[in-house]
């Protein structure tokens, strides 16, 4: 047959052996060295030890609830901000152009320019928000040295980044909704309120679980945010898996290091799998 | 209308606040002494020291946010353009050929983009290949975790190329090769460029995987740069600073030149993600 | 700024040519040997690695010595690891000595050096820091360290202070200074490793209270949390918090600000290694004799000592052969010679001892290392740190010491969460025991 030539496998190969050398490889290996000892040049089979440290001493788990707080706290808000953002910016509004370029931007720059910016502005004596809060008569917290904050404060520093994405899907959702619709509920004399609780949200379904999805996906698995603005710290209690991961990993505890990948592999699939085909089973249904 | 230009005056000088004062405050930290940079206020510089700060961070460490900066251009360049033609020609064939082996290959580009990296064990492949703690390493590392992003943007636009082209290239005697990079390649061109500005943005602000894989000062990438001079520079607010607005321009000019595009690909690519 | 730039002019003025460093990186061109050498990223220590090169070069114009630079802490530890590992070390590099360089598995990856003529004149606890099987490997880089409380001496003049010797006269000296409306201990948690020297300081008390410590606990016979003379630390630690001792800004503030604060008198005591005086100094040139340094109290009076680190070790790594090993014996028997020791005292003010017999220090010393040489000179008041005498030393210290010193978590549970923490790295070690 002719096709077989002309679409041959082959052109698939050299993806394959990238991909699969230090994608699927490393992704296999980490099972087996999440139950050793390892110094990268020896190994020694320790069983579930590696597992039964990192849920048992309270740093770590420390970071397993973190990760799962972070994940669901910024996709959260990634959706209702990102909604209302687009309900703004597709309505007739002037700048509109501007505002999404605004609201976008952060997007594209540097997680760490963005997270170190951040850390100063959050400083709890001299930052702005402080200051700002203090000229309104309001004691700022330690938003990144007050153990109770600090967690969500760079969760909120990744939403300000981040929100603009969410926002653009949105937008390219609400605006594929046929304009016909919308005719029709102004003749039913449906208000803003209506349109919005029975149009935009039913059918932007597809853009909330991509949002959603996306972000969770992200959010699981950061590490740069948090890393440039607290370390984790103060003490444990900002670590997520993520920068477990990292720590483990520059003690040289490499098997303990990479049990924490084969957790953070489980929580995300074992999140974003099944959410997924939910999400999706539903839209089918709806 | 009236109501709406009210409204729009409010939602611009909201974002202003929330999304513009940030960046303000890079450039205005970047802009101060040391001394008044140390204050971390939001204030107008006494003096500007623009020139000196640019000049001392470029200076700093032998000039090493220079090489950083080359560091980062090659493996940007390298990675993504290796990236985008593998991914090219695995959209193509695996849109064009219904096979056995699909379901697997779109579960595989469906684990790139949802599982975290095995970090050490991927030093420990790296390091088995003679590539660990060097660029080719890294752009190769950052090949294969940009692969699935791009397969999947590239294989819903292929579907748009009719097949008759394909057809007509056969019977003009093209083989599979010459089909691809003088046919349909061409004609992925819109689809190729939001790639090529979406991954750009995305390896030049990466930070984790220059972090594992290419340790040594040596190496640095400028993101590294920024993380670096954070520790290093204590609290020279001003040069670390400058170093945050240095590294913020290079997104800020592809955004200027293909917003159209970066949005374009992110929301597609999103989508079908 | 104004240090970073004066430093930068400095070594340039000593520099014969302030090349433009790894851009135009021209390899010797001709007979020369290029000798490259691995240096941490501390402001002092680029200072030292600088001078010496120089100096060496200098005096040996066939060999040129290229420093570069790594980054400290667990990153530079792992990074050094690798590099010796994967055999891909510089000709020569700096690196701590004690645990942290017998982690390097120096049998196999450092060449012993101990059968050169420098070797008998290294002094008895470097000798031992850098000892690894009855082999010595490494000279002397920097100089003696101490982790102590720096003091500012004229707020000490002005309310009548003494130094005190034991935990309870520090705490009232602390109650008196409050009053006084200054901050009585300065802490500086945005920088975390510099939370821990309340317990890393602490050692000598610890020791003096039993002396076979290092040996059980590297043996997994005595515990932090179950032994009350190392559980103090923590406790201490504690206790600072508690009573509303620290600066206000303790949470978010860097060493700089600390060390502002202490300059200038808005802070009374800060816990930290000496070493930094050298960067006071550079800020706050007309401050640094007003700065002075004890060790940190413990319980009893008589037995109160100071805790010291070694200086660092210039090591060969086994990777360089043939003609870059002799060069590098070379600039090594260099670095520990008086002639070493001149060209590190011209790169940067010294801050404590040399390890080397036959080099002294000038007049011009800071009061604290002034402070801390009568510590080292009175027999049986000077420890090396455990970190010197055990491989046991957890990662995760430095939050930890955040965490009890921030009230998060209580002196206890501290103590016992870093006998976990160096559980782990015992095990990692392969220690016995354990």
């Amino acid at each position: 047959m002719v096709r077989r030539s002309v679409y041959p496998y082959w052109f698939l190969l050299p993806a394959a052996v990238v991909y699969g050398v230090l994608f699927l490889a490393p992704t296999f290996a980490s099972f087996w060295f999440s139950l050793t000892r390892w110094t990268l040049f020896e190994s020694h089979f320790v069983g579930l030890d590696n597992f039964v440290t990192f849920f048992r001493e309270p740093a770590l788990v420390k970071g397993f609830v973190n990760t799962l707080i972070y994940g669901v706290v910024t996709s959260g808000a990634k959706v209702v901000l990102g909604l209302l953002l687009a309900v703004v910016l597709t309505s007739r509004i002037v700048a509109r152009g501007y505002l999404r370029s605004v609201v976008f931007f952060p997007v594209l720059v540097s997680t760490i320019g963005v997270g170190l910016t951040f850390t100063v502005l959050m400083n709890p004596e001299r930052g702005l928000i402080n200051q700002v809060l203090g000229a309104a008569g309001v004691d700022g917290p330690g938003w990144l040295t007050d153990p109770s904050w600090a967690l969500l404060s760079v969760a909120a520093v990744d939403v300000w980044k981040g929100v603009g994405l969410a926002t653009l899907i949105y937008i390219a959702g609400i605006v594929s909704i046929p304009q016909e619709y919308f005719e029709a509920a102004r003749v039913d004399g449906a208000g803003a309120w209506a349109n919005f609780r029975h149009l935009i949200l039913p059918l932007a379904r597809p853009a909330t679980v991509t949002v959603i999805i996306l972000s969770l996906i992200g959010g699981l698995r950061s590490f740069d945010l948090i890393w440039a603005m607290t370390r984790g710290g103060p003490g444990f209690t900002s670590d997520v898996i993520a920068s477990v991961i990292y720590k483990q990993y520059q003690a040289g505890f490499y098997g303990l290091s990479t049990a924490g990948n084969v957790v953070l592999f489980v929580v995300v699939t074992a999140i974003v799998l099944p959410l997924s085909r939910f999400l999706n089973r539903k839209e089918v249904e709806a | 209308m009236k109501k709406s230009a009210f409204s729009g005056i409010i939602a611009i000088m909201a974002s202003s606040v929330i999304f513009l004062v940030p960046f303000a405050f890079i450039l205005l930290t970047a802009s101060k002494d040391q001394r008044q940079a140390a204050r971390l206020d939001f204030s107008w510089p006494t003096e500007f020291h623009f020139v000196d700060n640019l000049i001392a961070v470029l200076k700093a460490d032998d000039y090493l946010l220079i090489i950083a900066y080359i560091n980062s251009i090659i493996l940007t360049v390298g990675s993504v353009s290796i990236m985008v033609v593998l991914a090219a020609m695995v959209a193509f064939v695996l849109q064009r050929r219904a096979g056995r082996w699909n379901g697997l290959i779109n579960f595989l580009v469906l684990s790139g983009l949802i599982i975290p990296p095995a970090v050490v064990p991927t030093i420990w492949v790296l390091d088995g290949l003679g590539l660990f703690r060097t660029m080719a390493g890294l752009i190769a590392v950052e090949v294969a975790f940009g692969l699935s992003f791009c397969v999947l943007l590239f294989r819903a636009f292929v579907a748009t190329v009719p097949r008759e082209l394909d057809e007509a290239a056969i019977l003009d005697g093209a083989g599979p090769a010459r089909l691809f990079f003088r046919v349909i390649l061409p004609l992925l061109r819109p689809v190729v460029i939001t790639a090529v500005v979406v991954q750009s943005v995305t390896v030049f602000n990466d930070f984790v995987n220059p972090l594992y894989f290419l340790p040594g000062s040596d190496n640095a990438t400028v993101q590294l740069t920024v993380y670096n001079f954070a520790g290093q520079f204590g609290t020279q607010y001003h040069l670390l600073f400058m170093d945050i607005l240095l590294v913020t321009i290079p997104p800020l000019i592809m955004f200027l030149f293909f917003n159209g595009r970066i949005v374009a690909g992110m929301t597609a690519g999103a989508i079908k993600g | 700024m104004r240090r970073f730039l004066t430093a930068s002019v400095v070594l340039c003025l000593a520099l014969t040519g302030c090349s433009a460093g790894s851009l135009g990186s021209s390899e010797d061109d001709g007979d020369g040997v290029t000798l490259t050498f691995l240096v941490d990223n501390s402001d002092t220590n680029r200072k030292l690695g600088e001078g010496l090169a120089t100096a060496f070069t200098a005096a040996n114009p066939g060999i040129t010595v290229k420093v570069e630079i790594r980054p400290q802490g667990t990153e530079g530890d792992n990074l050094i690891k690798t590099r010796l590992a994967t055999g891909d070390m510089t000709d020569v590099f700096q690196y701590n000595s004690g645990s942290l360089m017998q982690a390097l598995a120096p049998a196999k990856n450092l060449v012993a050096v101990g059968d050169q003529p420098w070797a008998a004149q290294l002094d008895q606890n470097f000798t031992t820091s850098v000892t690894a099987d009855g082999k010595v490997y490494a000279a002397p880089f920097g100089n003696y360290n101490a982790g102590a409380i720096l003091y500012n001496r004229a707020v000490y003049a002005r309310l009548g202070l003494t130094v005190p010797v034991t935990w309870a006269e520090f705490e009232a000296n602390n109650a008196a200074l409050k009053s006084a409306g200054i901050a009585p201990v300065v802490q500086s948690y945005g920088e975390t490793w510099t939370s821990q020297l309340f317990i890393l300081g602490d050692f000598h008390n610890v020791s003096a209270a039993d002396p076979r410590f290092a040996e059980k606990y590297t043996a997994n016979q005595v515990k932090y949390a179950s032994t009350p003379a190392a559980v103090a630390g923590f406790q201490h630690l504690q206790r600072v918090h508690d009573a509303g001792w620290t600066n206000e800004d303790f949470a978010s503030a860097k060493l700089d600000d600390a060390i502002a604060l202490l300059a200038e008198g808005k802070g009374a005591h800060y816990p930290i290694l000496s070493g930094i005086i050298s960067q006071l100094a550079g800020t706050f040139p007309d401050k640094v004799d007003d700065i002075g340094l004890f060790a940190v109290p413990g319980a009893d009076a008589a037995k109160n000592g100071l805790t010291v680190w070694a200086p660092a070790g210039v090591y060969l790594p086994a990777s360089t052969t043939d003609a870059k090993r002799e060069a590098a014996l070379k600039f090594l028997a260099f670095v520990a010679s008086p002639a070493g020791c001149d060209a590190q005292t011209a790169a940067a003010a010294p801050q404590g001892p040399f390890a080397l017999t036959g080099c002294t220090l000038p007049d011009s010393v800071p009061q604290a290392v002034k402070d801390m040489q009568t510590y080292l000179s009175t027999p049986g008041r000077s420890s090396l740190a455990l970190e010197f005498l055990s491989p046991v030393k957890g990662p995760a210290l430095e939050q930890i010491c955040v965490e009890v010193g921030s009230g998060i978590r209580d002196a206890k549970s501290g103590a016992e969460l870093y006998d976990e923490d160096v559980k782990k790295q015992a095990q990692q070690l392969g220690l016995t025991g354990w």
